[in-house]
């Protein structure tokens, strides 16, 4: 594999773990504007580990998951108590105080960038987004993804049919929170080098758009969202400065087509039918 | 009528009992000093002309809205401050009169979240049943359709399916939660002669199985089929009480009906 195809699958490798990130929450209504802060706390928590106290990567990266998770959680539960656009406020906000917190903490180098010691090669990143994929791919099948759906499409009569709606919210939230932590350990840990200024709202906002791109009825639309953005820039290298106008242009044309996003539940279930018809 | 069914001992607690209820929305009194209770084993029906508070009653008992005060009993159990989440454990599920299903889910999956209160520990939150060839869930699910003459539409999404059959999957899924009390929300409205038929058949069926129903309705010989007793509602008062035969010349029944522009 040549060097700049690598770098770039790494890239969607980082952005398909974000996306499902982002879209954990989301499939239960709960946008989270501030991912990038968890996947900080995920980054420098690892790093931490690795670096000052000598941990080995294996170890250290699941516990930057789960700092930023159980943050999910002790933050989840106040802040889902938000809705709507207080919610994406709230925790825009969260996301940039947490940057700031790491732009200013002098144990991992301040404003001047931490680098770590540990390195997981290219191989290692592809392998966990691949366990991110079959992972959210295996939840998706559970009665948990089925009520992600049932609290955002009518949080009421879930709650008459005796669902936990919060307990839902937030172990969403929390268990979105801990995959980005997951992804910023990983980051941390390829790239060698965290700076707090990296994981900024343009971070957040652009894997929420992945997400909405793809479209969050089903469990694929991440991956294609995340594989869409990714890719395409790369593709359109050719016509070069009106790569960005081109892709903006695409973005727009696909959202008024399929504003539910590109993969849609019923699109499945034409396509599970138009198969079984076919071998019958 | 049929004299009261042998398993019914007097001691045994009403499936539900309402006690001086009392709920106003804005300085409206939609319930006023309401008390009535439902046998066990029996169809009673929850009648009165449009907006009389029969919505606003199973939204109390559901716990939808809490209550400015009186009491709520189902099974013997005080419900009345219990939160909403909790009372479907108590025995009581409802449907609802403006359907409110997932409408881009497909029936089936409707229906699995109905049955959440008998499949509610982490493991069976967690197992991927999807994956599992006919899961017991799954089964379960399409035998309750194939009950009401539905298993065709197991796997189509909700929106895109017509209102009648969209009205009994709402029915359905109330009847998976296992309850042994269903409030059902005008569940004839909407439907066509030959769907109403199968409704009936089907509320026969759950009243046999021991099922006691509180239903709300409009259409009178649908509550004559069906219902022993009906509490008449008018202005969030009960205004008569009795056989449906007997309720039915009450000229305060009379009156509330006709002094609105209501069918029937
Ligand atoms: N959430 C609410 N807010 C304000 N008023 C309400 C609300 N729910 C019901 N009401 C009022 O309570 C009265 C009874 O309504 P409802 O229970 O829906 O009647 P019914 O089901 O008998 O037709 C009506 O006057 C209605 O406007
Ligand atoms: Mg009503």
């Amino acid at each position: 594999m040549s060097g700049y195809l690598t770098g770039v699958l790494v890239v969607l490798a980082f952005n398909v773990m974000a996306a499902y990130a982002v879209y954990l929450p989301l499939a239960a209504g709960q946008l989270n504007l501030g991912i990038a802060g968890f996947m900080a706390i995920g980054a420098y928590a690892a790093a931490y580990l690795t670096n000052e106290l000598g941990w080995s990567m294996w170890a250290a990266v699941p516990m930057g998951s789960a700092a930023a998770g159980l943050v999910g959680i002790l933050i989840g539960i106040p802040v889902l108590r938000t809705h709507g656009i207080y919610l994406a406020l709230a925790t825009f906000a969260l996301g940039q105080v947490i940057a700031a917190v790491f732009l200013n903490l002098d144990v991992v180098g301040a404003a001047a960038g931490y680098p770590v010691t540990d390195y997981a090669a290219p191989g290692v990143v592809f392998a966990c987004a691949i366990g991110v994929v079959l992972l959210m791919a295996l939840i998706s099948r559970t009665r948990f993804a089925l009520y992600l759906t049932a609290v955002k499409s009518d949080a009421t009569v879930a709650d008459l049919m005796g669902i936990s709606v919060r307990g839902i919210q937030v172990a969403a939230f929390a268990l979105g929170a801990a995959l980005a932590g997951f992804g910023g350990a990983m980051y941390a840990h390829h790239y060698s080098f965290i700076e707090a200024q990296h994981f900024n709202v343009l971070l957040s906002v652009f894997t929420v758009l992945y997400v909405l791109f793809g479209g969050v009825q089903t469990v694929w639309g991440p991956l294609v969202g995340a594989a869409f953005f990714t890719l395409v820039p790369e593709l359109l290298r050719a016509s070069d400065q009106w790569r960005y106008a081109l892709f903006a242009l695409f973005i727009i044309i696909f959202m008024a087509l399929r504003p539910q996003g590109l993969v849609t539940a019923s699109l499945f279930r034409l396509f599970r039918r138009r198969s079984k018809g076919a071998s019958a | 009528m049929s004299a009261p069914a042998p398993t019914a001992t007097p001691a045994a607690a009403p499936a539900l009992a309402i006690s001086g209820l009392q709920k106003s929305f804005a300085g409206v009194r939609a319930i006023r000093d309401l008390s009535f209770s439902v046998p066990k084993g029996r169809a009673t029906a929850l009648i009165g002309p449009n907006g009389a508070g029969k919505t606003t009653v199973f939204n109390l008992v559901s716990g939808v809205y809490g209550v400015d005060s009186g009491s709520i009993h189902v099974n013997g159990v005080d419900v009345t401050h219990l939160p909403s989440r909790r009372r479907i454990r108590t025995g009581v599920a409802r449907s609802f009169q403006n359907i409110r299903l997932m409408s881009h889910l497909s029936v089936l999956e409707n229906l699995l979240v109905g049955q959440h209160v008998r499949a509610s520990s982490l493991a069976a939150l967690l197992t991927p049943y999807r994956l599992i060839p006919n899961h017991r869930w799954k089964r379960e699910a399409r035998a309750a359709l194939a009950e009401s003459g539905l298993e065709q539409y197991a796997e189509e999404t909700v929106g895109a399916l017509p209102y009648g059959v969209r009205k009994r999957i709402d029915l359905v899924r109330a009847t998976l939660a296992g309850a042994s009390v269903l409030m059902l929300d005008e569940p004839a409205a909407g439907l066509n002669p030959s769907e109403t038929n199968a409704l009936r058949d089907h509320l026969k069926a759950l009243i046999a199985r021991g099922l006691t129903l509180l239903v709300v309705e409009h259409d009178m010989h649908f509550v004559d089929s069906i219902c022993e007793n009906v509490v008449v509602l008018n202005f969030g008062e009960k205004i008569a009480e009795g056989p449906l035969s007997v309720v039915w010349r009450d000229p305060k029944v009379r009156e509330a009906y006709i002094g609105t522009d209501e069918e029937a």
